[in-house]
């Protein structure tokens, strides 16, 4: 029996000090325990303030992107092998949902070239399929599993800017990660700890930072209509109409460019924000070799001709090309300096392949976060108070037994979490809260039932035995009945449901532990020696 | 001490009452949310915008509500929460593209209306870094200036300050930053002429698309419903299917009620008092599952006790733990009511309610629904008359003495 006991109290001991080290470590001084504390337990964005943002990938915008590129290509590749079509144009899908159904009509194909069209397609563009409307008109549907890593794609790489975004940024301790169970979703979580104002991160976040450098045909124009109307009504080939960003005070402004801009923002090799005439700012670029090269080529044989600077599909700047430029360019017409820094980091992370919709926002301010954390606490301590009070009443010894096995069960608990990195959240601490009820339940069947047992006679040692070995089925079928709700709160829950659910069921699982185990440990301790006889305060 | 001993109350005799005042209960709940069109959904569930602007002194809901009203599309709903001199102001979203624009109109309307800043940025509502910039160049001005790492400690200092105890956000004015580690007479000085204290802190926003509003609900309601079918899946199993179908209605009574109270007073259902349904279905079931445990235990040892009878023996025999524990868990449940703040109100109201309903409808709900079960299949059995118990766990006849406690 003694030597049985002290097994046990070694695997108690180890097990409490396990977690304290896990809350704590083994401080040297007071400001490390602190530290360690800060740092090993860590607070949810609704306690320590933050903001919480879900943004909708657009997937569509990337499918669109990738047809318009074939359709450039496959022009270009017909019109080498000499078969002639009325013209190819593609759908243009809205939502995320009907972003695989997009589609490359071509009419009007000579029937003896439709054998040539298949071929090319067959042999170069494998992520469509060319499928038959009638004997002259085609169109081209993209193949379900390239359209599918089409949209993984788009996410990993949407996922991988905002993240250098955030992270250029400085933010420390930020995570970017995919929400929703598939890929369909298209969602995207981001966390953002100690940010309480959002709005010019949402901004930088957003931004599709597409750099384009376009060779200028024509322009300005006043209205699109203008523009066409120089031209009879229908633009020359390989060329499009392109808007100027104005402000308030200018002018609506259109320029004929054309249709491949010369340089993108994926030749850019550095961008940074500085003054420029006037102490303006702006911001400017640098080109790697390989576009410097081209760009060199391109500008040396259009002197005197305009160069369209566009963001986002809009103009910035069209200014004169004056003589040959190689590796950089600037755009002006910042409003401020954190304006044009915005520009430059958003450059420097390249470009969203899709646009990105905000689904929620989520910002807690520190003071709330403070104020939440200090309400969680005393109404905790209250309830604690409470339940410790009236066990010693009502179970005087026991009370104590019942007492210790409570503040365990809370060690253990919060060394876990601490071990599983696990976020304490605000329903986390409501958690805690509801803990102490369910812990105190296990305690109070089992007294009951050495009350009951002893009331039938049995002795001490008899009743505890008893009690321990009739209250514990019981206890098994409500934790379990419970962690099974746990489950699937954690499973179909989200955010702080699933905080919730995970404080509530390592909670439990501790509770079995300190309950059972370590009340049975205490009683028997206090019997163990004595006579057969011997009384229990209960 | 001891609240109860040997009792012998006739529960089961007197459970009409308290049947009828669960049907009640019920039908004031469904006709509560028949008449208001379903629940009152949080924006969690409906998309919306939410923001919990603590003031110095709380100014009229009526102004509040034309002010925004007036640049909002949406309607305007204006709460104060009780005690505090804190509103929660809030609208709806009609789509996600308007997220962020109608985010913004709110946060300016407040300042236009409450703000008196002239201008100045408003130290109540702004963030380390833009504080940081703000007072870079000034600071140079007044010859106080400090290299980038001070700027950030200051700024981070003053607005440590705002948020923590005791001002929680709204501080009584610039002079009492003074007692700020580095803020000296000059850095002070420079504060009250680069930044103005509006009356009001924007403490919380929450804004949710239409779009995540329905997907989070349809979840909500999934997991609730799952969760029910995985704990009468469990008690079937550990007993009779019938006693998982008695605990799982008796739950789904509690919940109902628990729904309907929610919507008679008014109070919105949000994420977290989803967390407080599941959680007192999980109470309830607990206590449910205590009294059928007893059930079991008793049908080995009283074969030939009527069923009725050892059904109300056996709630006799565990009432002290029901009223002890469901008492300290009431008590925790009052605490986290009273003291646990506005963010928790609508989960601890929710249990405070369920707790109580939860108790009672083990005793008056399940386990009538048993006896009335087990009635019926003996009438309607091929021995009528003989007063024959069925065990359940007749078949493994000693099992629960061969168990011992964890060793």
């Amino acid at each position: 029996m003694r030597k049985n006991l002290r097994w046990k109290a070694i695997v108690i001991a180890a097990t409490v000090l396990l977690s304290i080290y896990g809350m704590i470590g083994i401080p040297k001084s007071k400001d490390e325990l602190v530290a360690n504390w800060r740092n090993n337990m860590k607070l949810g964005l609704d306690l320590r303030g933050g903001s919480h943002l879900v943004l909708q990938v657009q997937v569509q915008d990337a499918f669109k992107a990738e047809a318009d590129t074939d359709i450039e290509r496959l022009k270009e590749d017909l019109n080498k092998q000499n078969v002639r079509f009325d013209s190819m144009e593609r759908n243009d899908p809205q939502t995320l949902e009907d972003a695989g159904k997009i589609e490359i009509t071509i009419k009007g194909v000579p029937t003896d070239k439709v054998s040539a069209l298949r071929t090319t397609i067959n042999d170069n563009y494998d992520s469509w399929n060319l499928v038959a409307i009638n004997s002259q008109d085609y169109k081209l549907t993209m193949k379900q599993t390239k359209a599918l890593d089409l949209r993984r794609d788009t996410l990993a790489r949407s996922m991988n800017t905002i993240e250098g975004r955030i992270n250029n940024l400085g933010l420390a301790e930020s995570a970017v990660q995919q929400r929703g169970r598939s890929d369909a979703e298209s969602e995207l979580l981001v966390q953002l700890p100690g940010v309480d104002d959002p709005a010019r991160i949402k901004q930088i976040i957003g931004t599709a930072a597409m750099l384009e450098l376009y060779e200028v045909k024509d322009g300005p124009f006043g209205t699109q209509e203008q523009a066409r109307l120089n031209y009879g009504g229908v633009l020359p080939l390989n060329s499009k109409l392109m808007k100027q960003a104005q402000r308030a005070d200018q002018a609506e402004a259109w320029f004929v460019v054309a249709r491949t801009p010369v340089v993108t923002g994926r030749d850019l090799r550095n961008s940074r924000p500085q003054q420029g005439e006037f102490g303006k700012w702006e911001t400017s670029f640098t080109l790697n070799q390989d576009a410097a090269r081209r760009f060199e080529r391109f500008t040396e044989s259009h002197i005197g001709k305009k160069l369209a600077i566009a963001l986002d599909n809009n103009i910035r700047s069209a200014p004169v090309i004056q003589n040959a430029i190689s590796d950089s360019g600037r755009i002006t017409g910042a409003n401020d300096q954190q304006e044009a820094s915005d520009l430059a980091l958003v450059l420097r992370s390249g470009s969203l392949p899709a646009s990105i919709v905000y689904m929620e926002e989520r910002t807690v301010g520190p003071s709330l976060g403070a104020d939440s954390i200090r309400q969680g606490i005393l109404s905790g301590v209250v309830g604690l108070v409470l339940v410790v009070i009236s066990m010693l009443l009502y179970y005087r010894k026991a009370g104590i037994n019942a007492t210790v096995a409570l503040v365990l069960n809370g060690v253990l608990l919060l060394g876990v979490l601490a071990y599983f990195g696990a976020v304490l959240t605000l329903p986390g601490i409501a958690g805690i809260v509801l803990l102490i009820g369910m812990a105190v339940d296990s305690n109070v069947l089992i007294f009951e039932r050495i009350r009951e047992e002893l009331a039938a006679g049995k002795s001490a040692l008899a009743a505890v035995e008893a009690g321990f070995s009739k209250a514990f089925l019981t206890i098994i079928d409500t934790h379990v009945t419970t962690v099974v709700s746990c489950a699937f709160l954690f499973i179909f829950g989200t955010g702080p449901v699933k905080g919730f659910a995970v404080t509530l069921v390592v909670g439990l699982i501790a509770n079995v532990f300190t309950s059972v185990f370590i009340s049975k440990f205490i009683f028997d301790w206090e019997l163990a020696g004595k006579q057969q006889v011997a009384t229990l305060s209960i | 001490m001891e609240l109860f001993k040997n009792t012998n109350f006739d529960f089961l005799g007197k459970k009409w009452p308290f049947i009828i005042a669960s049907a009640v209960l019920t039908v004031a709940g469904l006709a509560s949310l028949v008449m208001k069109g379903g629940p009152k959904y949080g924006i969690d569930f409906r998309g919306g915008v939410n923001m919990y602007v603590k003031f110095a002194q709380a100014p009229p809901l009526d102004k509040v509500r034309s002010a925004l009203a007036a640049k909002v599309a949406g309607e305007i709903t204006v709460v104060e929460i009780p005690g505090t001199q804190e509103l929660i102001i809030g609208t709806e979203l009609k789509s996600e593209k308007e997220l962020d624009s109608v985010r913004r109109t709110m946060v300016d309307v407040l300042g236009a209306t409450f703000g008196q800043t002239a201008g100045k940025p408003d130290l109540h509502n702004t963030g380390a870094q833009a504080l940081a910039d703000k007072l870079r160049d000034p600071l140079g001005r007044a010859g106080a200036g400090l290299n980038e790492q001070q700027l950030q400690d200051l700024a981070k200092a003053v607005l440590a300050f705002r948020d923590g105890a005791p001002n929680f956000g709204l501080i009584p004015g610039i002079d009492s930053l003074s007692s700020v580690p580095g803020v000296t007479p000059a850095v002070l000085n420079v504060l009250k002429q680069e930044v103005a204290l509006s009356p009001f802190a924007i403490r919380n926003i929450e804004i949710v698309g239409p779009k995540v509003g329905n997907e989070l609900r349809n979840q909500a309601i999934l997991a609730t419903l799952y969760a029910l079918a995985g704990m009468l899946v469990y008690i079937a199993f550990r007993f009779e299917w019938i006693y998982g179908a008695a605990a799982v209605l008796a739950v789904f009574h509690d919940v109902v009620i628990t729904i309907g109270l929610f919507s008679i007073f008014d109070k919105e259902i949000s994420l977290t008092v989803i967390a407080a349904v599941l959680t007192l279905v999980g109470f309830s079931m607990n206590d449910t599952i205590v009294v059928f445990d007893r059930i079991r235990e008793n049908l080995k040892l009283m074969r030939r006790e009527a069923f009725e009878n050892l059904v109300n023996l056996s709630i006799n025999q565990t009432l002290s733990r029901t009223v002890l524990t469901s008492g300290l868990t009431f008590l925790t449940a009052v605490a986290l009511w009273l003291f646990g703040g506005p963010v928790l109100n609508g989960f601890s109201f929710c249990l405070v309610a369920g707790i109580i309903v939860g108790t009672y409808s083990s005793i008056f709900i399940a386990s009538p629904i048993l006896i009335w079960w087990k009635n019926k299949m003996e009438t309607g059995g091929k021995t009528p008359g003989a007063p024959v118990v069925t065990a359940p766990a007749d078949k493994k006849p000693g099992r629960r003495e061969s168990v011992k406690a964890a060793k």
